[in-house]
């Protein structure tokens, strides 16, 4: 072995026949086991790492987060159906993925940050993001529609996996905040946070992942990687983006990889608890690929009949994340009709809430749109927004320069 | 006063950066121990330490994505991209993340990332190496994109880069990085706005604008041309976007002449939207069409032929008789 080359590396001498039977025997492997404590007929089974952290969760805990998987349900049909009236220009569906997202929510941190893609709502949920602020990007009126800064969720990201690597460098700061707090001795100060990016089958075969996870390796940074596996690309089967399963290409970088039912609430919140604490500990990534599907279309302007039969969205929904965990509340007597009763009666309050306010959000002003394109004062936005002006003053009766002071004030110096 | 390079003056103004900005960090391919392929960086890691001169994975669209985390984070992070040419693997995390992160966030989060990129042609390089990709960045609201000329203005322009709190593309002239000028570290005096244009030379009869690489040439076409009896005005316009419409026009209301030299591809290039606002801004003090002198429709071309493609003395000196022939 040459000596400049560092004890990772390979040394060349090996022999490549020798390797490619390595990776055949990879790809020939069956999927790697699957983490799973609550199955799908509502029976607690144990694991030797994650029953632990199971084991943590109160009676309390279980009944919550039951309520949160059927809050964001009852919201995801209220949005699908602002969207068949008009409401929304187009609505991202979650049903299916429940458990998955609320259960690596419900095991962040305050401290810790969350970069979503755009199927979230769920984990959105769990940051305490007003979800009626969800709706804003599907109804044209903002392509945000919350401050990151008050839940440390970070603003939907379409171009898919672009975040991946935001997460990356946002793990990185967290490091270097705890170096410099160190050096100011003020270390410990502050609790350790750790960054979790989210992210789907699809975009696993973007760059982006590749880059995030070759970063995040190479500093250690403290991130979680969350996979959801929902089987489908749009119209595409997971089997044309991997040919091996998704959590084993964490070997390939050097870190954890670990596959979880995604349809089991409290193994996604075992795992996710043991992920961020191995990040937070600065233990580097982990992957998480929680095996789940996506129940409906893609998204409202999808037809899934167009590329996948019935009997298979029927097998996936005797899986069912709520139901499973009703059976388990039932049976060890931990939640009763009433109160099975009460948490669809808050379902359908959110419900009502959702479509009052999606109803009420006022279309913005182009102002607003020209005063946000730079942080400081620019030029040329400054000339366009002054042509705009006096361009709308023309019209009689028409759209009169508003009372929105801040934004031509701070667009024209 | 100190005498340097563009390459050192960037390397002091970084240095500063670093000393005065504990939030600050410098992140790019080689830019360690080794300075960077230009040695831009040269001594820095030594100074600073690897947690604030990055040593990245060979991956650029890493880079500004990491940047972007790390901006949104407190940060202020300088990337390093190798060359021109190797921008686009990035190209994505530029214009769909880091141009729109301010504007999607109604104000609340801001990105105050710095991309440097050395930039143009004439040093005799392979296929990547000698690009001039600044219009493509300049069509992307939400950037502003600056080119010092001079040792001066490298070594404040970096620095103010990474105090303006939007995303700046700093495009450096690589075959200028060994250019020496007086350096006045004290203050930036007329450079305290990186986003002016500067007049460098005043001229009654035609106005030259040019920007990095290319300002010693049209200062040295306008000295040519002077010996044939014409003043010609030159600009350095410093700031691409926002782009200094004001001092260019107020000069071709002076001169009544125009012409624009980039080493970028003239269709869709800067050199046409200068021409199409002054047209519309300076109609009737024009006595000649705006002339755009810039490079060819093709790729960039290979380096034993690379002279006939890039805008010499002459080229601008041919323009400028047009100009003067109306």
């Amino acid at each position: 072995m040459g000596t400049h080359l560092p004890s990772t590396e390979f040394d060349g001498t090996a022999v490549d026949d020798q390797r490619e039977a390595d990776a055949e025997a990879v790809m020939g492997q069956p999927p790697a086991q699957m983490v799973q404590l609550l199955g799908p007929d509502g029976k607690l089974g144990a694991d030797p790492v994650y029953s632990s952290y199971a084991d943590k969760l109160t009676p309390e805990d279980l009944r919550g987060l039951y309520a949160d998987m059927a809050r964001i349900r009852r919201f995801d049909v209220e949005a699908t159906a602002l969207q068949r009236q008009g409401q929304l220009a187009l609505w991202v569906p979650l049903t299916g993925q429940e458990a998955a997202q609320i259960g690596s929510g419900r095991a962040s941190q305050p401290q810790d940050y969350i970069f979503p893609t755009y199927r979230e709502h769920g984990v959105a949920l769990t940051r305490d993001v007003d979800l009626a602020e969800l709706l804003r990007q599907f109804r044209g009126v903002s392509n945000g529609g919350w401050n990151p800064k008050d839940t440390n969720f970070h603003l939907y990201t379409l171009v898919l996996a672009a975040q991946t690597l935001h997460a990356v460098g946002y793990a990185m700061g967290i490091q270097r905040d705890q170096k410099l707090a160190a050096a100011a001795g003020k270390a410990g100060n502050e609790p350790d946070a750790a960054v979790i990016a989210y992210f789907g089958d699809g975009a696993s075969s973007e760059g982006d992942v590749h880059e995030s996870m070759v970063f995040a390796s190479s500093y250690n940074a403290p991130v979680v990687f969350f996979c959801q596996n929902n089987h489908w690309a749009i119209s595409v089967p997971t089997n044309v983006q991997t040919r091996v399963p998704l959590s084993n290409r964490a070997k390939g970088y050097g870190f954890p990889g670990i596959r979880v039912d995604g349809n089991d609430v409290i193994a996604v919140h075992a795992v996710t608890e043991w992920a961020l604490e191995h990040a937070r500990q600065g233990k580097g990534p982990v992957l998480i690929e929680a095996f789940t599907y996506r129940v409906g279309a893609h998204t409202t302007a999808d037809d899934p009949t167009k590329y996948r039969g019935s009997e298979e969205e029927e097998a996936w929904r005797a899986k069912d994340p709520l139901m499973r965990l009703e059976k388990y509340l039932r049976a060890e007597g931990l939640a009763d009709d009433a109160y099975f009763a009460k948490v669809k009666a808050d379902g359908d309050e959110l419900a009502a809430y959702v479509r009052r306010t999606a109803h009420d959000l006022e279309d913005p002003d182009i102002r607003a749109a020209f005063a946000n394109v730079y942080a400081e004062a620019h030029p040329l936005v400054a000339e366009e927004l002054a042509w705009f002006e006096e361009y709308s003053a023309g019209f009689a009766g028409g759209d009169e320069p508003s009372a929105q002071h801040g934004a031509a004030a701070k667009a024209g110096h | 006063m100190t005498t340097m390079t563009i390459a050192k003056a960037i390397n002091e103004g970084l240095r500063a950066t670093l000393a005065a900005n504990p939030k600050s960090l410098l992140m790019g391919e080689d830019i360690g121990p080794l300075g960077g392929v230009y040695r831009v960086t040269d001594g820095l890691i030594g100074e600073f330490g690897p947690d604030r001169v990055v040593d990245t994975p060979l991956a650029e669209s890493g880079i500004i994505g990491t940047a972007i985390g790390l901006a949104l984070r407190g940060y202020s992070p300088v990337c390093e991209i190798q060359f021109d040419g190797f921008v686009f693997p990035g190209f994505n995390q530029i214009t769909t993340q880091l141009a729109k992160m301010h504007a999607r966030s109604h104000g609340n989060l801001t990105v105050p990332v710095v991309i440097r990129i050395p930039y143009g042609g004439g040093i005799g390089s392979v296929e990547h190496h000698s690009e001039s990709p600044e219009a493509l960045f300049a069509h992307t609201a939400g950037l502003r994109i600056i080119t010092p000329s001079n040792p001066h203005d490298a070594y404040w322009m970096i620095q103010q880069a990474v105090e303006c709190q939007d995303p700046v593309i700093v495009f450096e002239p690589k075959r200028r990085y060994w250019l020496k000028g007086e350096v006045d570290t004290a203050a930036p005096g007329p450079s305290g706005d990186p986003f002016k244009a500067h007049i460098l030379r005043e001229g009654t009869d035609a106005t030259i604008v040019a920007y990095g690489p290319l300002v010693p040439v049209a200062l040295a076409a306008a000295n040519a041309a002077r010996e044939d009896g014409h003043s010609v005005e030159v600009i350095d316009l410093r700031s691409i976007s926002p782009l200094d419409f004001d001092t260019v026009t107020a000069s071709v209301e002076k001169t009544g002449r125009l012409i624009v030299a980039h080493e970028a591809p003239t269709f869709g290039g800067i050199g046409g939207e200068i021409a199409a606002r002054i047209s519309e801004r300076a109609f009737h003090s024009l006595e000649a069409p705006v002339i755009r002198v810039g490079g060819f429709h093709m790729p960039y071309p290979v380096a034993k032929v690379e002279e006939d493609y890039l805008p010499d003395i002459d080229r601008i000196l041919e323009a400028l008789d047009r100009a003067l022939s109306y």
